[in-house]
This record gives C-alpha cells, structure tokens and sequence, in this order.
C-alpha cells in the first residue's frame, strides 16, 4: 500500500515535470508564441468576415448568428489544433533537441508522461482561446446576450478528455516514422476538419461522412457549445451532447494510450527512439 | 555529498552483479541502395555476454558502428533485443524495465538538452521524472553544479550559449541528481577540449570513489579506457572479444600498449576519431 503510494507520488512530481519543462519552453519562446497567436488571429478573423461578406453580396442572413457560428468553429478548431499540435510534436520536438532518449528512458510511466503533455496542451490551449474568442467578440461587436460560458466550459472541459485521446494516437505517429510523422498528423487533421462540421451544419455531408462525424468529439463539442453560447442552453439541455462525449472519452484515452504503447515497442525493436541527425 | 533521495527509495540487491548480460544480440534492417524497397538485416550486436560487478568500471573499446551504442541504448531500456537477454542489479531490463530506469542514468557524446532553457531548468524537469521535488531540486541543482565546476553565475544562461565543454558538466549533473547505481558512459568526453576532457575523467573517478558506482564507458579513446577502467572489453562489428584488465589483455594479444593489443585484436588501427584505419 504505501509502495503503490510513494509510486503514485513519484508519478505525479514525473506528471509536473511534464508541465513544468512545457511551461519554460513557452516562456522562452514567448515571442515565437505571440506571432503564432497572430497568425491564429488573422485566420479566425479571415474565416469570421464570411458572414458579413455573405451579407454584403445580399444573403438574407442573421449576420451576428452566423458571425457566431463561425467564430465558434475558428476558436473550437484553433484549440483543437492546439492540443494535437503539442501532443503530436512532442516526440518530434524532443527528437529534434535531442532529449527523446532521455526522457523515453526515465522511470516515468508513459501514461503519466502523455497525460502531462495533454494537460498542459489544454490548459494553455483554453487560455488561449479564451484570449482569442474576447478579442474576437471585441472586433465584430458580438451581441452574446444568452450566452452561458459556465456550461461552454463544461463541455470543453468533457470534450478536452476525448480530444487527448486522439491526440494521443497521432502522438504515435513521429515515433513511427521520424522523417515524415509529424505531416502525417497535419493530414489526419486535415481530415478531421472536413468531417467535424466546423463551419458548417454536419447535415450538409454525404451520409457516409455523416456515420463518421457522428464518433468525433468536435461534432458534439461544436454543437453543445454554439447552443451554450447563442441559445443559452444549460447542463441539462446539453445532455444529449454530453453523454456522447463521455463514452468517446472513455473508448479515446485508454485506446491512444495501446496505440501509444505499441508504436512505442515498435520504435523500440527498429531503433527508432534515438534523436535526429 | 549528492542526495540519495531517488536510490534509496529502491534498494539495491548487493549479492548480484550490477550488469549480467547474456547471449545479448540486437539487428538492425537497413535499405538495400541496389534494390527497391529491399532490405537487409545488419548485425549490430552479436551474442555479447558479459558481467560487470558492483563498483567496478568497465571501458568498452570500439571504433564507431562497433556496436558501442547499441549496447548502451539497449541497457538504457531504449531497445529491445533480437535474443539473449541482460539484468542490471538483478532485474531483467527488458521486463523489468521501470525499476532498472531508477538505477540507472547515462551521459551521452552528445549533451542532448532543450537549446533554449538554461541548465537550471533543464535540470529542474528531469529530475522530476525521477520522483524529484521542487524542494529537493533547489537545493541539490546548486550543490551539483558547483561540484562539476559549472560556474554559478552561467546557471541561467540558455544552453545554446555554453561551450560544449560547459554543456557536457550540465550532462554530468543531470545524470548525478539521480544518484544512478549503474552510469552508463557513452563516449562522454568525445569532440571535448583536452582541459574539458580531464576534468570530466577526474569527475568519473570521483563518482566510483564517493558513490561506489558502478561505470561503463564506451569510448574509442584508449588512453582514456586505460586510465579510468579496471578491465577493458573489445568491440568488433558487434562482436565482443575479449573482457580484461588491461594487463592481461596486453599479454593475451603479446603487445606492449593498448593500442598495439587493439590492433592485434581486431586488425584495424583505431583513429582518434573512432573511425576505422585499415592498416
């Protein structure tokens, strides 16, 4: 009992080393991080202009509901792509310094270790966002009078579990293939952001896209929250995009993790966990 | 002098060897250049047995593509072996793989850290993966530093911005914050300015003298090996061929030095550089 607990401990301090070497990292590329922030802003803006371009070519449009609806989907997306992008670059990053073996060889659990990576991708991923969303809003003189933020959180907070789990599983592929891993996850997103119905209705797809959009995160995470925010809905009107998000998270994490594990025995066996060059 | 804090927490089994390695054998698949998509296994390390005891410093001598860093990265738990088998302290490093990571750490040619952060930093984060505390690493980073002769007032200064010298005692003080019962050395003072070289050597006396650790140094140096081993392995495309004091290996081989015993041993002239000379 108290082993398992001096472990549990031991696993823990590992976890905020995780966070605690992410968190210098940003800091020293604090500017490099700014840039990066305005280059997202430029592109939310860019994607959110649609509504009111649609409204200068004469579409009879609510301008502040689609302007939201867009927003949403830029700032959902933008976090999305936070979180896969810490994740999946984490093997990529560390190759690339050199630490890979290092970190790979120390008695630090790899659950602990992914799930360090995946806590601080959201906390930051969330600070970020919430920047961007209040600059957003700012700029467009967003009419948000219903919104609950309270319930957007929760939902965020249940669809981040399930977004670490597929964060996970794209984690797996720079260990596989160093050379081209991390574009192979840039595809796999790009993918994603076709199915998830970021910027439109999931109803316009094909019926075979439809099947797929149905077991993505996004899908529910978009549609609980652009009903938290434009409509005001609460828990307990959200449930029905809840639940889903439960089950894929619990299917997500523990799924990620095997893929992790044996792309991890793979790399091992072909002596590909080694830094780069 | 440096903490216990990580080792004591698992005990070490005093009776068995610190490393036993059997049979050990590891191959690579490399692209064929003639044929597409084709490729051929490579031998990197070929059925290695041997046993290093508690305390004691073993060199592995070998030019580069011996299979000296196959050998390290397999005993790091980085790799998984094509047959045989290796038990650091007793426990089997490929099942057991966790609880050998507690005892063991490495210091590699390269020093292997985030450019950007300072060696404080650097340091700080992966003592934590060894269970280290904030508390603990504020007041064991300093102390460590010092004792590598890292300069104090350089603690903050991003890594990129210290000699290689400097970054290779960072090296050395991350694997000395764990307190490693096994330090597994690989080619540690290689591309180092000769002041730099010696005080890394006399570092790796130290920590035998002070922590009773157990060293294995892959080096291409023999002059170094010579110095700092109590017995010295040859390796040859993967095959290890012989694991003695330096002695018995002059005698074994009817040569006056070292480098005449490798000569005799392998038929090739070993470069400063770890490359092979065709004599």
């Amino acid at each position: 009992m108290r082993g398992a607990a001096t472990t549990l401990r031991s696993e823990l301090i590992g976890l905020s080393g995780i966070v605690e070497r992410n968190a210098y990292i940003i800091r020293r590329y604090i500017w490099m991080e700014l840039a990066f922030f305005v280059w997202t802003l430029a592109n939310t803006l860019t994607i959110v202009f649609i509504a009111k371009g649609l409204d200068a070519t004469g579409s009879h449009i609510d301008v502040n509901r689609v302007t939201t609806v867009l927003l949403i989907g830029a700032l959902i997306w933008s976090y999305l792509g936070m979180v896969f992008e810490l994740l999946t670059e984490t093997v990529q990053w560390e190759r690339w310094e050199g630490t890979i073996e290092y970190t790979f060889m120390a008695p630090l659990s790899r659950p602990m270790h992914l799930l360090g990576t995946g806590l601080f991708a959201v906390v930051y991923g969330l600070l970020r966002t919430i920047v961007l969303f209040a600059i957003c809003a700012a700029f467009f003189d967003l009419r948000l009078p219903h919104a609950n933020y309270a319930a957007t959180i929760v939902i965020l907070a249940i669809a981040s579990v399930s977004f670490i789990g597929i964060g996970t599983m794209t984690a797996v592929l720079p260990l596989i293939s160093p050379e081209k891993g991390v574009q192979l996850g840039y595809i796999a997103q790009g993918i994603l952001l076709v199915i998830l119905g970021v910027y439109y209705p999931v109803s316009v797809l094909p019926g075979w896209m439809q099947a797929l959009a149905t077991i993505s995160p996004a899908t529910y995470a978009l549609r609980g929250i652009r009903s938290a925010i434009i409509d005001g809905a609460g828990i307990g009107a959200l449930w029905g995009d809840i639940w889903p998000l439960i089950v894929i998270g619990l299917v997500a994490v523990p799924l990620g993790l095997e893929v992790f594990r044996r792309g991890e025995l793979y790399a091992k066996r072909h002596g590909k966990l080694k830094r780069s060059g | 002098m440096f903490s216990s804090a990580v080792v004591s927490q698992f005990t070490v089994d005093r009776a068995v060897p610190a490393v036993e390695v059997c049979e050990l054998r590891k191959e690579f698949r490399r692209r064929d250049g003639r044929r597409f998509r084709q490729r051929r296994r490579v031998a990197a390390l070929e059925s290695a047995s041997f046993a290093i005891e508690q305390g004691e410093c073993v060199a592995i001598l070998g030019q580069n593509g011996s299979g000296k860093s196959t050998l390290v990265r397999l005993l790091s738990t980085l790799l998984l072996p094509d047959g045989g088998s290796a038990r650091i302290f007793g426990l089997d490093v490929f099942r057991q793989s966790r609880a050998v990571q507690r005892l063991i750490n490495r210091v590699s040619v390269e020093a292997s850290f985030f450019k950007r952060l300072s060696s404080i930093e650097n340091l700080s984060y992966a003592a934590r993966f060894y269970g280290m505390t904030p508390r603990q690493t504020g007041a064991e980073i300093p102390r460590v530093l010092e004792r590598v002769g890292f300069p104090r007032e350089r603690a903050g200064e991003p890594m990129e911005d210290l000699s290689r010298g400097m970054q290779q005692k960072v090296a050395l003080a991350r694997a000395l914050l764990t307190s490693p019962a096994l330090l597994l050395l690989d080619e540690p003072t290689t591309g180092l300015d000769p002041r730099s070289k010696l005080e890394v050597q006399d570092f790796i006396r130290d920590i035998r003298r002070v922590h009773n650790a157990t060293v294995l140094l892959c080096t291409h140096d023999l002059v170094e090996a010579e110095q700092l081993a109590d017995r010295i392995g040859i390796l040859h495309r993967g095959e290890l061929i012989c694991l003695e004091p330096v002695e018995d290996l002059k005698r074994r081989f009817g040569a006056e030095t070292l480098e005449q015993a490798f000569f005799a041993a392998t038929g090739v002239v070993l470069s400063s550089e770890g490359e092979e000379v065709e004599d």
